[in-house]
Formats: structure tokens, sequence, C-alpha cells
């Protein structure tokens, strides 16, 4: 990946609303050419519909989405040829054979993959002459993959592309994936697997009820050994944070440096990661969590206090809630 | 920030392949889908054929003319196209729309325009096989027809009325209601809508009904032409005016989700 990769995609303040509720309520996010970038969420957090304004299905409310420096629907002609399309539902012709699909798919293009060589490599030549409806979901799935890509694509939007997957085709996709970023393709996942999130993505976007509400590298999120999580809440329970994000953190920065063993001013360096959660680059030691809870008592607050490297799946339940929706 | 357009610039960005061979390609697809499913050709070929067959060999249904080939062979192809350009195509299209074969294809080179030139010409392909094979089961059975010009007008009219038709229903009622509306349609426009018999057999109030039906003014227009008493405008008019009052409330209403 170059140093400064070039932006494939780039969505702003992006709203859609169905009967007047926002699917997606101003969302942004940035996709790089040759990453993968996962929109991470819920069920129902608004990453399909924002995929489908990419892709030029929707048309947004408000907002704008510029998908290679053109617009989705204005500029959908030009567009096309070099955008892939991986939908939730599949797409595909449930009576007609698989192979056919795709070398159909594949007609639409002026310099197709080889059908050939792309079947055998997701494993498609097994069911080739099977009619879609009678596939199952894996085989299905690999099939969509496979129309998505096989038009060479310079940004690939794939909605789901591991659900219904067994653990060996996961791994097939994963790696076709891996060689289209390594290739220069820009990759725009939706999925709510933490795992595939982690072995994939190069950068996250955590969306919930249509906005973004985290983002960035997966190191950034989980946080690494020599860091300390630090979440604020309210003692009344409202959900609104009891100051700005960076009033937080620089009130934190003030009081961990006369605590902190050895620290110098300015040494300890303190950023908010997501609304009402700081990160303090310093690693983890007993009076390092004393004199944190003591800033919070001090502050009126109430605070998570998580250190060292989390997983994923606890940041993401951390930002999203852990109730049922 | 570097130049967007420039992101692939090492690489020969995807082009599309041309226009005629997109379409032709989607018009290949599906014509290949109607004639692969079973239904669909029980519909379109296997009914229409033993109706003319029927109707022309038993006195089934009591028409006062000689020539009863005459009269029965262009209703066979006024249901054929009732068959394949209303039935076939709204429930094919009902149910691409349903698991996303629509939108998938409209955002490959093909486009929702290529998706609907290619479903017209398939439609096209089918009626053609449909003409040559009802055509030549009529001829054995002693058609001599005349007047094809006007009949050829009127087919196509009656098959972008029909057509036009399918895709409002398919494009706005859920897979399983189109199934149902496609099929009892074609049953009462079969039965009742002047389609394979000539209006005057129906009741004086429905026949005048029936003949501002689109089935009635393509059965009726056809059965006119063919006979050699030239081309009726009223069916003309008929089918121009559905076709465009269809036609536009199909593009108001369509729904590709």
């Amino acid at each position: 990946m170059p140093a400064t990769p070039a932006t494939a995609v780039v969505v702003s303040g992006l709203v859609k609303r169905y009967h007047h509720r926002a699917a997606v309520d101003g969302l942004d996010m940035v996709a790089p050419a040759g990453a993968v970038t996962a929109l991470l969420g819920p069920n129902g957090a608004g990453k399909t519909t924002a995929v489908e304004c990419c892709e030029g299905l929707r048309r947004p409310d408000s907002g704008t989405v510029a998908v290679l420096g053109m617009d989705p629907v204005a500029d959908a002609r030009a567009l096309r040829p070099r955008v892939g399309v991986m939908l939730q539902d599949g797409g595909l012709p449930g009576p007609v054979p698989a192979g056919a699909v795709l070398r159909h798919v594949a007609a639409m293009y002026a310099r197709p993959r080889d059908v050939a060589a792309l079947s055998e490599r997701l494993g498609l030549h097994t069911f080739a002459r099977t009619q879609v409806r009678r596939l199952s979901g894996g085989e299905r799935q690999r099939l969509a993959l496979a129309a998505a890509v096989v038009g060479r694509p310079d940004v690939a939007f794939l909605d789901e592309p591991s659900a219904g997957l067994d653990p060996q085709s996961r791994l097939v996709v994963w790696d076709l994936i891996r060689s289209l970023r390594d290739e220069g393709t820009a990759i725009v996942l939706t999925t709510h697997q933490m795992n595939e999130a982690e072995a994939l993505a190069d950068q996250v976007v955590v969306v919930d009820e249509g906005r973004v509400i985290a983002a960035g590298t997966i190191p950034a999120l989980v946080g690494s050994d020599g860091t300390v999580r630090v979440a604020v809440r309210r003692t009344d329970g409202a959900t609104a944070p009891p100051a700005p994000d960076d009033v937080l953190a620089a009130r934190l920065a003030a009081a961990l440096e006369g605590a902190v063993h050895g620290a110098v001013q300015g040494a300890v360096q303190v950023a908010a990661v997501s609304a009402g959660v700081l990160q303090v680059r310093a690693a983890a030691d007993p009076a390092l969590l004393h004199a944190i809870t003591g800033w919070a008592a001090e502050q009126g607050v109430l605070v998570d206090v998580a250190p060292g490297r989390r997983t994923l799946e606890d940041v993401f339940l951390d930002l999203t809630g852990r109730h049922l929706r | 920030m570097s130049d967007p357009a420039a992101a692939t610039a090492d690489r020969p960005v995807a082009t599309a392949a041309p226009l005629h061979r997109r379409v032709l390609a989607q018009a290949g697809f599906e014509t290949r889908a109607v004639l692969r499913n079973g239904e669909q050709l029980l519909l379109t070929l296997v009914l229409p054929v033993l109706l003319l067959v029927v109707l022309t060999r038993t006195e089934l249904v009591r028409l006062d003319t000689a020539d009863r080939v005459g009269l029965v062979a262009p209703g066979a192809l006024a249901l054929a196209v009732l068959s394949t350009a209303f039935t076939s195509q709204a429930i094919a299209t009902g149910f691409d729309r349903r698991s996303g074969v629509l939108r998938l294809l409209s955002t490959t080179p093909l486009g929702p325009g290529g998706l609907l030139v290619g479903k017209a010409l398939a439609i096209l392909a089918v009626e053609v096989i449909q003409v040559v094979v009802l055509g030549s089961v009529a001829g054995w059975l002693g058609w001599r027809p005349t007047g094809i010009p006007a009949a050829l007008l009127l087919l196509a009219l009656g098959t972008a009325a029909f057509t036009s038709l399918a895709l409002l229903v398919a494009g706005t009622l859920r897979a399983e209601a189109v199934l149902a509306a496609a099929n009892l349609v074609w049953v009462l426009l079969l039965i009742g809508g002047g389609v394979l018999l000539p209006v005057d057999l129906l009741p004086d109030g429905l026949a005048a009904v029936v003949r501002l039906l689109p089935s009635g003014a393509l059965g009726e227009g056809l059965r006119t032409a063919l006979t050699g008493e030239g081309l009726a405008w009223g069916p003309v008019l008929v089918l121009g005016a559905w076709t465009v009052v269809l036609g536009a409330a199909a593009r108001r209403f369509f729904r590709w989700h």
C-alpha cells in the first residue's frame, strides 16, 4: 500500500430516509485505493443503504458520494465498468446454471477476467452446471463474489461477502479479496463479523444508527499494550458526554502528569478515540489506574477503564451497546 | 491529496463491452431463460398451439364462418403476444426484481437501459419463434392469411402495450402477487378478453368494453387484418393509447427494490 493512498470513495454528510426515518443519517467515510475498508455495524445500522448509495442504486436525500471522483447516479455510465457490486441478496437468477450467470456478467465487459481461472480459484467449477436456486448459501456467495470482480473493477462494493460461508470457503474468499487489494482495487465491504474485519480490513468504519461512531485502523481502534482506554459516562445515566471530548482529554492529561511515575510535562498523551472514549498513551500500572479513577471522582463522572489491547468485539460492543435490536 | 481519477493510473481502466454485444447478450440470456423454463413454454407455445388445433378442428365453439382457421389463427397469435409480452415477462421480471437480479445487472455496464432493450429483444425473439410455429401449424390446417404488414404493426403495438403492463405489474407488486395476477389476467382475457375468439361472441355490453381493452383491440385488429379486411384504425388507436398510458405508469411507478 502506498504511503498516501489515493481515495477511491468519498462519502460526506450522506443522508437517506425511508418513510421519514433516516436509515443513513449524516455518514462520512473515505475508502482508499488498494485497501480494504470494512463498514462494521449491527443489523439495521445503515451499512447496506450507504453502500447502495455508493453503487448508484439509491439516490441520497442529502450529502455527497464520490466514487473515483464521479457521482454514482449522474456518472453511472462511466462508473459501471469500473465498479463491481456484490449485493446482500445475491442478485443471481434462480433458474439459470451458475456458470452461465458468470459468463453472462463477464460478457458485459471489454476485458473481463478469465472466467475459467476465476471459477477454479473460487471453486465454482464443481457446480457450474447447477441452477443457482439449487446452490448452497456458500456456493451462491462465491458466485456473487465472482460476478462482482469478473470485470476487473477499480472499486468493489461487497455487501456481507462471507455471510453463510463455511470456514474453508471463507478462507478462499478472504484470499481473493486480499489479492484484489494488492492489485490496487479499493474494496468496501460490510460485515458484522468482527473476525472478518480483523482479518481483512485495513481500516474499519463502525456505523450505528446511520452514523459513523468510530473509524480508523484496527490497531487504532483496539489499542495496544502501551495504552489505557477510558470511557467516560455521566452519573445520571444521560447519554450525552459530560464535556466535549477534547476538553475531557486535556483535563485528564493534566491530572495524570502529576500522578504518573517519572512523567515530565507533556509526556502523557491523551486523545479522544471516539465519542466519550479517551486513550491514554502509557503502560498500565497500578498508580496510573489509581490516578485515572481519582480524576473521575474529582470530575464527578463514571469511567470504564480498560488497560492494554482489547478485542475488536469489545470495542464494538462498547460503542454500539449490548442490547438487542 | 492525489487525484481520485488517477487512483489506478498504473493499470488499464476497465471498459464496457460494445453496446450491441451487451444488449444481445442480455437478449440471448432472457430468451434462453424462457425456452429453458417448462411453465413458460407451456404458456407461450404449447397452449396457443393446442387451442389453435382444437378450436379449428372441433365444433367446441360455434363460429359463424366456413373458414374456421382464418378466424382462430389470428386469435392464437394474439394469445401468443399476451403470453409472452405480458404473463411470461411479468413473472420473470417480478422474480428477478425480488431476487435482486435487476439491481445487480443495472450496476454492470449493461445498465438499466440495456436491460430494458435486452428484454424487448428477447420478447421479440420468442414472438418470432411463436409466429413461425403457430403460422406453420395454421398453414398445415389450411390457413392462407393476407394483410401481413398490417398484422405485423398490430403485433408490435400489442407487444408494446402488454410489455408496459407487465413492467407495471412486476415493478409494483410482490413476486407472488405478480405470479397470481399475471396468470389470472391471462385466463380472464383468454375467456372474456376478445383475444382468442371474436368479440361478437361476448354479450353486447361486455363486447363494447372489451373492444377498448388491449386484448380485444389486438384480437379484433388481427382478425380484421388477416382476413383481408385491411388495417382497422380503431384497434391501432386503442393499443397506442394503452401503450402511452401503461408505459408512463410503468416509468413512474416501477420500483427496483
